[in-house]
């Protein structure tokens, strides 16, 4: 946990806006390029089955921190960014606390800071004021790390408890606007490895101009949240299932074509703006 | 004076750039003049010769049937080693480049009773082997050893002092190793060059008066100069004439292992390093490729059969000492890379070769491979090492740009897991380790051990109260530091004096200048435990328990405190005060023969049986429980990730433990990402990172902790899996079952 005592300001006339932050990763080397210094935000209004972090649900609560506080700390970790690495913010679910993102985003890109956003596109809508915001957010953001969590919207909806149709709309404005991103896919037995809906997520995948998908992964499932549930006292709704076998992997992803995607290996941030 | 007639230049340097190194004993100078840096990739090297895999497959069921046998194969009883005690010894004499054992057969141990000759047969009956009794009775009655020169010196304060393991490991049994040779010289000059130079500086030594001093001085350089004539002996009955420089890359990397057998057949150093010998060995091998005298096989093949030497190095020991040093390792650290102090790097293609050979022959714990990393070592090299890395978790890494400027020569080696040492004109006198986290203990008892309940520490007041007082506690802490340096540093003075009397390393010495500059290690164990402990009583509130002897046994701390190892100043800054203090209170005290102090905070694998002989300390340690191993946060209290602990062990400052700051990162190779680009790349900004923050030492293990719990339960299957402790690497096989616990639940970077 973070303990940064200074909390200043440049606008004092301004009160600081504060991010409810679940917890901090000063070595995250998979999340995004190179390795970043890792906030994970706290809340999510998605319900997934397979969440391995049921503890940052909760809207509004765990560590108060301001925008200046994450930096100041995190410019600790600067000598270990070298080219590629930089700051990511993940969650929970990191938009459902925009405003606070596109003020740390703003500032990081000030100070030559790479930024990648960690997202599952849930809170994404066309409407105002989140359209604008979230347009001034892409403009301060390096590269996201987009999570479909199903292809089939009504089986998105059994697995998350919402559709996915926002969340699709968001990755078509990203590619429409060249914001690179990485996609990855949790593969869960009995839940999303199903091969009729891999390959139609590969071909969906496919039709994203291929500048834009820097990386595809596949993250196999595992139990290690479980503990998580039981402590919590949370019904855990795939008691019973174990990772998927190593075959599972490879076809999920043959049929999600990852190897086509290698941008990542010679991605660099934006130069500062 | 030497002149040397440049008008004919020698044979054996044909082809090299002149210099100083002509004239006088001078590697670095020849080192500079001709190495070739190679900034490619790895592609240019080659597999096995057949020769060497038929070798190595021997060598692999040699060490199969040793482990077999109860972890030794073979023993002298009687022989007493020296250079030339033993008959050649091959493994398959028409197959080896490069020849020499320790004695007339692989894996036999030698006889060496000079350090101590209780120790010598105890070693020998724990592994089921009589001493011969006329030997028995020559170390016993006629010829004393260092062992019993220091037990007859010794003073009850330090007898006592090490009897309840407030210091432990001290050199005082067997020897005190770390004298790095500067095997080079052997081939660039050959042994009569070195002896003529020797004979020089003895002519020289006394043309004043005959003080303590230049006796003992005179004596050392007249037994230099017969290790030095020995050496020829021995190399002769191999049927190689060392008399002369080497003339081919097969001659300079033998010539240079000649030096080296003859240190480990009169010594068994708790560390006996080869060196810095990579930037030599290539500037011959690249002559003879020049030349077109080998080709890139053959130039393998040698490195791989010197290597596969020094997988054979072998010292019979006390059960007592593998508890210390646990998996047979002798520190045969072989040094490489690092930068010139003209800012050039010195990354051969020899680098990679030595690289290769954990490819070409499979994993294996020795030599100990420290590569010296500077950020601006080639990005090729870098990424080839933390790939060889992440396959076998055999190397560790140090930090050149902090050590060249500390010791103010780029011609440094590594000594022994971690410690520097200038290769021409430095040596180190080893002094093992104090234990702080047992005197915080001995502060808040009033010098009373809390195991043993004996008085050990000076009888000051204990603490009588319930809770802790911070300022109370610190003047406590204060005065038992005090003691402890003193008596510390006093029995170090002891022991270095009767291992000179009694244990010279005549060999090693022989390859170095006459005139040296010496440092005196220490170190401190139990660090982080110590620092979350004064942590726990400044920021927790701590209440003692006691037992019915009034002996603080247990602790409740009120709120949450501070732990080192989350990049927080708070605590960070009491560790860093600690190393500080201690080095200033030994500071103090008069150094044997005018050496300079340094200290270290690096365990080996010690931490396991420290732990056991430690109390429950103030942070929440548990009695018995291992300590964290060397610079490392204690188990668990890591809250922010693995830069966050990183940068707290980087706070420590080395310019006072010049005697290095060991940290062991262990990692799962998805926390280092999910393809081996990814993961390569993360090493490389974690090393770059790590080191730009002053960080001094990293050994890094990629495995995930399953692998280990399986290679627990199934030892066979795992004949070479090895994992770096603090320092050094071991196969995981030859860990205790306490020790593969403590490798196991030692914290492990992990993502879900």
């Amino acid at each position: 946990m973070v303990s940064s005592k200074t909390a200043t300001t440049e606008q004092p006339k301004k009160e600081p806006l504060i991010g409810y932050v679940h917890s901090i990763e000063t070595f995250g080397s998979v999340d995004g390029p190179g390795i970043r210094y890792v906030a994970f935000l706290q809340g999510c209004h998605m319900r997934c089955q397979y969440c391995h972090n049921p503890d940052t649900w909760k809207l509004n609560v765990g560590d108060q921190m301001t925008t200046d506080e994450i930096l100041e700390d995190a410019q600790k970790y600067r000598a270990f960014w070298g080219k590629t690495g930089g700051i990511t913010v993940s969650g929970g679910e990191s938009l459902v606390q925009i405003d606070f993102i596109l003020e740390l985003f703003e500032k990081a890109k000030a100070l030559d800071i790479s930024t990648c956003l960690d997202t599952s596109g849930q809170p994404f809508t066309r409407e105002q004021p989140f359209f604008d915001k979230f347009e001034r957010l892409m403009a301060v953001t390096d590269i996201s790390l987009v999570d479909i969590k199903h292809i089939n919207s009504a089986e998105h909806k059994k697995l998350t408890q919402y559709g996915n149709e926002n969340i699709l709309d968001m990755i078509q404005y990203m590619a429409a606007h060249h914001d690179d991103m990485w996609i990855r896919h949790v593969l869960v037995p009995e839940r999303t490895d199903d091969d009729k809906y891999l390959a139609e997520l590969g071909d969906y995948i496919a039709k994203i101009p291929n500048d834009v998908v820097q990386k595809v992964e596949v993250l196999p499932y595992h139990t290690l949240g479980v503990k998580k549930y039981h402590e919590m006292k949370i019904k855990y709704r795939l008691e019973g299932i174990e990772s998927p076998t190593p075959d599972r992997v490879a076809n999920a992803e043959k049929l999600l074509r990852t190897a086509d995607y290698t941008g990542y290996k010679k991605w660099m941030p934006l130069p500062k703006l | 004076m030497i002149t040397v007639d440049k008008t004919e230049t020698p044979k054996a340097w044909k082809g090299f750039k002149g210099g100083h190194w002509q004239e006088e004993i001078n590697i670095r100078d020849f080192i500079q003049n001709n190495f070739t840096q190679y900034n490619g990739d790895e592609s240019f090297l080659v597999g096995p010769t057949a020769a060497t895999k038929t070798l190595n497959d021997k060598v692999l069921a040699l060490k199969k049937a040793e482990r077999e046998a109860g972890g030794v194969l073979d023993a002298d009883t009687s022989v007493v080693s020296t250079i030339t005690s033993h008959a050649p010894g091959y493994i398959d004499k028409d197959l080896e480049k490069i020849v020499g054992l320790q004695t007339d057969k692989p894996l036999k141990r030698a006889f060496m009773p000079f350090g101590g000759i209780r120790m010598a047969d105890d070693a020998l009956k724990s592994y089921g082997y009589e001493l011969d009794p006329e030997q028995d009775k020559i170390f016993t009655e006629y010829r004393k050893t260092h062992n019993q020169g220091v037990f007859d010196v010794y003073t009850p304060d330090m007898r006592k002092a090490r009897h309840e393991k407030i210091i432990t490991g001290l050199p005082d049994a067997y020897a005190r190793g770390r004298i790095i040779p500067d095997l080079p010289r052997v081939a660039v000059y050959g042994i009569d060059r070195l002896m003529e130079d020797k004979a020089n500086d003895f002519a020289h030594i006394g043309d004043g008066e005959l003080t303590d001093d230049v006796i003992r001085l005179r004596e050392e350089v007249q037994d230099q100069y017969k290790a030095l004539k020995d050496m020829k002996e021995m190399a002769a009955t191999y049927g190689y004439d060392i008399s002369r420089p080497a003339e081919t890359a097969q001659e300079a990397v033998q010539w240079m292992y000649f030096g080296y057998l003859a240190a480990i057949k009169t010594q068994n150093g708790a560390a006996m390093s080869v060196g810095r010998i990579d930037t030599t060995m290539d500037i011959y091998i690249q002559r003879d490729l020049d030349a077109g005298i080998i080709t890139e096989d053959q130039a393998q093949e040698i490195i791989d059969q010197f290597v596969m030497k020094l997988r054979m190095v072998r010292f019979i020991r006390t059960e007592e000492y593998n508890s210390l040093f646990s998996g047979d390792p002798i520190w045969a650290t072989l040094s490489m890379c690092g930068l010139g102090v003209d800012g050039q790097h010195h990354v051969t293609k020899t680098a990679f070769r030595i690289l290769k050979t954990l490819d070409n022959m499979g994993a294996a714990p020795e030599p100990n491979i420290t590569i010296l990393w500077s950020d601006r070592l080639p990005e090729d090299f870098k990424r080839y090492a933390t790939e060889v890395s992440i396959d076998s978790s055999t190397i560790q890494y140090e930090n050149d740009d902090l050590m060249r400027v500390q010791w103010g020569t780029d011609y440094y080696g590594i000594a022994c897991c971690v410690s520097a040492q200038p290769v021409a004109d430095g040596i180190q006198y080893f002094g093992a380790r104090a234990n702080l986290a047992k005197a915080i203990l001995y502060a808040i008892n009033g010098g009373r051990d809390e195991i043993t309940g004996d008085q050990v520490g000076p009888a000051y007041e204990p603490i009588t109260s319930e809770y802790i007082d911070y300022d109370e506690f610190m003047e406590k802490f204060s005065k038992q530091m005090d003691w402890l340096a003193d008596t510390y540093v006093n029995s170090l003075n002891a022991i270095h004096y009767m291992h000179d009397k009694y244990y010279y390393e005549a060999a090693e010495m022989a390859l170095k200048d006459t005139n040296l500059d010496r440092t005196f290690a220490t170190g401190i164990s139990g660090l982080s435990h110590a620092a979350d402990s004064v942590s726990a009583i400044k920021y927790g509130h701590v209440k003692i328990i006691r037992d019915e002897r009034g002996i603080a046994v247990n602790f409740e701390v009120d709120n949450d405190f501070p732990r080192y190892g989350n990049n927080d100043d708070r605590v960070d800054n009491i560790a860093k005060g600690l190393v500080k203090e201690l080095y200033s209170k030994m500071n103090t005290h008069h150094l044997y023969r005018g050496a300079k102090l340094s200290t270290s905070v690096l365990t080996i694998t010690s931490n396991v049986v420290y732990g056991k002989n430690t109390g429950t300390t103030p942070n929440g340690r548990q009695k018995g429980e291992p300590f964290s191993p060397g610079a490392n946060p204690a188990y668990g209290a890591e809250k922010s990730g693995a830069l966050a602990s990183l940068l707290s062990t980087a706070k420590l400052p080395y310019r006072y433990a010049t005697d290095g700051i060991s940290n062991t990162f262990g990692v799962t190779p998805n926390t280092l990402g999910h393809d081996m680009e990814s993961r390569k790349n993360t090493l490389v900004n974690m090393l770059d990172g790590y080191f730009e923050n002053d960080g001094m030492h990293l050994n890094i293990n990629v495995f995930n902790k399953d692998t280990l719990i399986d290679a627990q339960k199934h030892p066979e299957e795992y004949p070479t899996l090895t994992v770096r402790v603090s320092g050094y690497c071991v196969y995981f096989a030859d860990l205790t079952k306490e020790q593969q616990d403590d490798v196991i639940s030692r914290t492990f970077f992990d993502k879900m």
